[in-house]
């Protein structure tokens, strides 16, 4: 039971480290004129996605289903996030449309992981390539403009107003959803069976437990968090859909699960570090005299190369759940 | 994502599919590739098109006449380059999607070295190419040398590399290679640096010789070499190899390098050897996903490089008809590399087959 509190050892060391930074970070920049309030809206808007993405993968690894078309779940969602609230007429509906749909992918994606016996990583990048290819059709399909839909204003999920700035509902939901993940998976019967499914799928079926319904069962779930994020991303953040909308966000969400080594709480906060150097970015885009000097292609490239350095310094022997990517076969 | 066993895990299930004796591999490929085009056409039931009439334009439209065969041909030359960069990444047991990326490079150094110096006519060609493939190579290092050093998962350096290429490449091609007037596009390479169009009806030049000789080429090296055989022992056998002494940092730094050449000779072909162009687009959009659709195009060729020239041939054919089927049946051609994901999809899961074949005894 070494992984009994996410928090032990080296990484929460990383962690208060990466904290004092940002916090020294925050100051710098409020004395350079850029807003800290801004900049924190902006790094809450961008770490949604990625917690709700590395959160629900973190539950799904730990069962031993590795997914990595998690990009593509984030475009597909975000389109019929989209289409769901023109449909409803309520951005709230289009959200829960975008889960589902995330959670239907999932559900597949177990299936064919599963039953299928698929190899997972290949399976995941057939998802993104698939994805790439239909965003592109179903923006067609549905509004017959190519790449882009622009859609109407009131349709965005209004922000709560705190005495600090805005926050989104979901941005809430992510966080709270990271807590509540750390505290299925460690205290709860259920988050048992999960991970000693990915630790020991025999042992598991000897106990008379359906390894192939939990792995089924956290593939749908992590399916679902991560189309919650992409339906997110035009219902809550940018206010559009195109085809690019996720911008390797899914892959952002997987370095932030090897970061944090399948915890929950970690992986939340490695989304907070890579959500706030976009916030950053997009801080940094429209700040006179940062922007006539800095190109902003360079600033576009912020994140990935924070992902980059982060996951190069940061990374370890991590233990992995041993049954990880294998698909299990009863004997 | 468990930075090494896993690849050698997928490595190990991808196995499966290399059963000896051609015909396995194949009747799996076309199965693939049936239930791919199969649900594509329930996605245009979905959305109300006629899939009969719609695959009708696709094929009459790739492999029509002539002339369509040629074009099918352009289309496949950068197909089989990045397949190529894919499969022999799972040769030597690594997952390398870092193509996108390197191919945006590729076509900027032959935009560069095509627009932007003079050479003698034939030398340019060459020079170009070179440089175009040298740009490929250098941008698949940092990866390399980031799973060597720290372990880094591939799939995590390549895809951030490839962003930042996109960001950078456009960059380079709107600030510094711009053609003056037409911000759109680079500077058009000059003649004396294109490759000599084949026929008057297709885009098709005579770099699909360059890049069926590259293919050939490394099917050589895999097979005939000692370097090629220490290259398959790591990714099929991790252990026998290092207790054979062979190093299996530099198997891996060398599958990513020349994986990086074929995406730069890729990125090459769409810029000095692809009219009417003859540039890059600022929006990259003549080599944008190209490197995406050579994964799928590596795994129905079995990530087999010869195999790959026919799989790109048969994706670059659907690429090319999927332009008349928009027109003619209304549906858009994206929907093609839906379909390549879908076959990509179904090529992972090796039990497809046998569920299929149980549902048909019954």
């Amino acid at each position: 039971m070494k992984t009994l509190y996410g928090l032990k050892g080296k990484r929460g060391l990383w962690l208060l480290a990466a904290v004092v930074l940002i916090a020294i970070f925050i100051y710098i920049v409020e004395e350079s004129g850029l807003s800290a309030v801004s900049l924190l809206e902006g790094g809450l808007l961008a770490l949604t996605p990625l917690a709700l993405t590395a959160v629900g993968e973190c539950i799904n690894e730990k069962s031993g289903v590795v997914n990595i078309g998690l990009e593509g779940i984030l475009l597909i969602a975000s389109v019929t996030g989209v289409y769901g609230a023109e449909l409803f007429e309520n951005g709230f509906f289009g959200l829960l449309i975008g889960a589902l749909t995330g959670a239907f992918i999932g559900f597949v994606f177990g299936i064919i992981s599963v039953h299928g016996r698929a190899d997972q990583i290949v399976a995941g990048m057939g998802i993104n390539i698939f994805a790439l290819g239909f965003i592109q059709y179903l923006l067609m399909a549905i509004w017959a403009f190519p790449g882009v839909h622009l859609f109407e204003r009131r349709l965005m999920v209004r922000p709560i107003y705190t005495p600090i700035g805005q926050l989104s509902t979901v941005t809430l939901f992510a966080i709270i959803a990271a807590g509540l993940a750390h505290i299925f998976l460690y205290k709860t019967v259920l988050g048992f069976r999960i991970r000693a499914a990915g630790e020991s799928p025999a042992a598991v079926d000897v106990a008379g437990v359906r390894v192939d319904r939990v792995r089924i069962l956290t593939s749908t779930l992590g399916g679902a968090l991560c189309g919650l994020g992409g339906a997110f991303m035009p219902l809550a953040w940018f206010g559009v859909v195109v085809k690019e909308i996720s911008a390797g966000r899914g892959f952002i969400a997987l370095a932030c699960v090897v970061f944090a080594g399948l915890e929950p709480l970690l992986a939340l906060a490695a989304a907070f570090i890579f959500g706030f150097a976009e916030g950053f970015a997009h801080a940094v885009a429209v700040t006179p005299g940062v922007k006539e000097v800095i190109p902003f292609y360079f600033v576009l490239m912020i994140p990935y190369i924070t992902t980059l350095v982060v996951v190069t310094i940061a990374i370890g022997k991590k233990r992995f759940p041993s049954a990880s990517g294998k698909p299990y076969v009863r004997e | 994502m468990k930075a090494e066993d896993d690849c050698e895990k997928s490595v190990s299930l991808m196995k499966r599919f290399e059963v000896p004796g051609p015909i396995r591999p194949i009747i799996q490929s076309g199965v693939a590739v049936l239930l791919g085009l199969l649900l594509g056409a329930l996605l245009m039931i979905i959305f109300g098109y006629d899939p009969i009439i719609a695959y009708y334009w696709l094929f009459k439209g790739a492999f029509g006449s002539v002339s369509d065969i040629m074009e099918t041909l352009a289309f496949a030359t950068p197909l089989m380059l990045t397949a190529v960069t894919f499969a022999i990444g799972v040769k030597a047991g690594l997952f390398n999607i870092g193509a996108e990326g390197q191919i945006y490079l590729g076509a900027l150094g032959a935009a560069a070295a095509g627009g932007a110096i003079t050479l003698p006519a034939g030398l340019h060609v060459a020079a170009a190419t070179a440089f175009a493939m040298f740009l490929g190579a250098l941008w698949a290092v940092p990866a390399a040398l980031l799973k060597i050093w720290r372990g880094v998962h591939e799939v995590i350096s390549s895809i951030m590399f490839n962003w930042i290429a996109f960001h950078f490449v456009i960059y380079l091609a709107i600030y510094y290679l711009a053609e003056p007037g037409r911000a759109e596009r680079t500077v058009p390479a000059l003649p004396g640096a294109r490759y000599p169009v084949l026929t008057g009806g297709s885009s098709l030049t005579a770099v699909i010789f360059v890049g069926i000789a590259f293919c050939i080429g490394i099917y050589i090296y895999l097979w005939g070499t000692k370097a090629g055989y220490e290259l398959r022992l790591v990714g099929t056998n991790p252990d026998a190899a290092n207790y054979a002494g062979v190093s299996s940092r530099r198997v891996m730094l060398l599958s990513f390098v020349i994986g990086g050449l074929a995406a730069g000779l890729a990125g090459a072909s769409q810029i000095i050897g692809r009219p009417p162009a003859w540039s890059l687009y600022a929006t990259l959009g003549n080599v944008i996903t190209l490197g995406f659709d050579g994964i799928g195009v590596a795994l129905i060729g079995r990530n087999h490089p010869i195999g790959g020239i026919l799989a790109a041939i048969f994706y670059g054919g659907l690429q090319h008809g999927s332009r008349l089927m928009e027109y003619n049946a209304g549906v858009y051609s994206e929907l093609v590399r839906a379909i390549n994901g879908l076959i990509v999809v179904a090529l992972a899961t090796p039990e497809i087959i046998t569920i299929i074949r149980r549902r048909f005894k019954r």
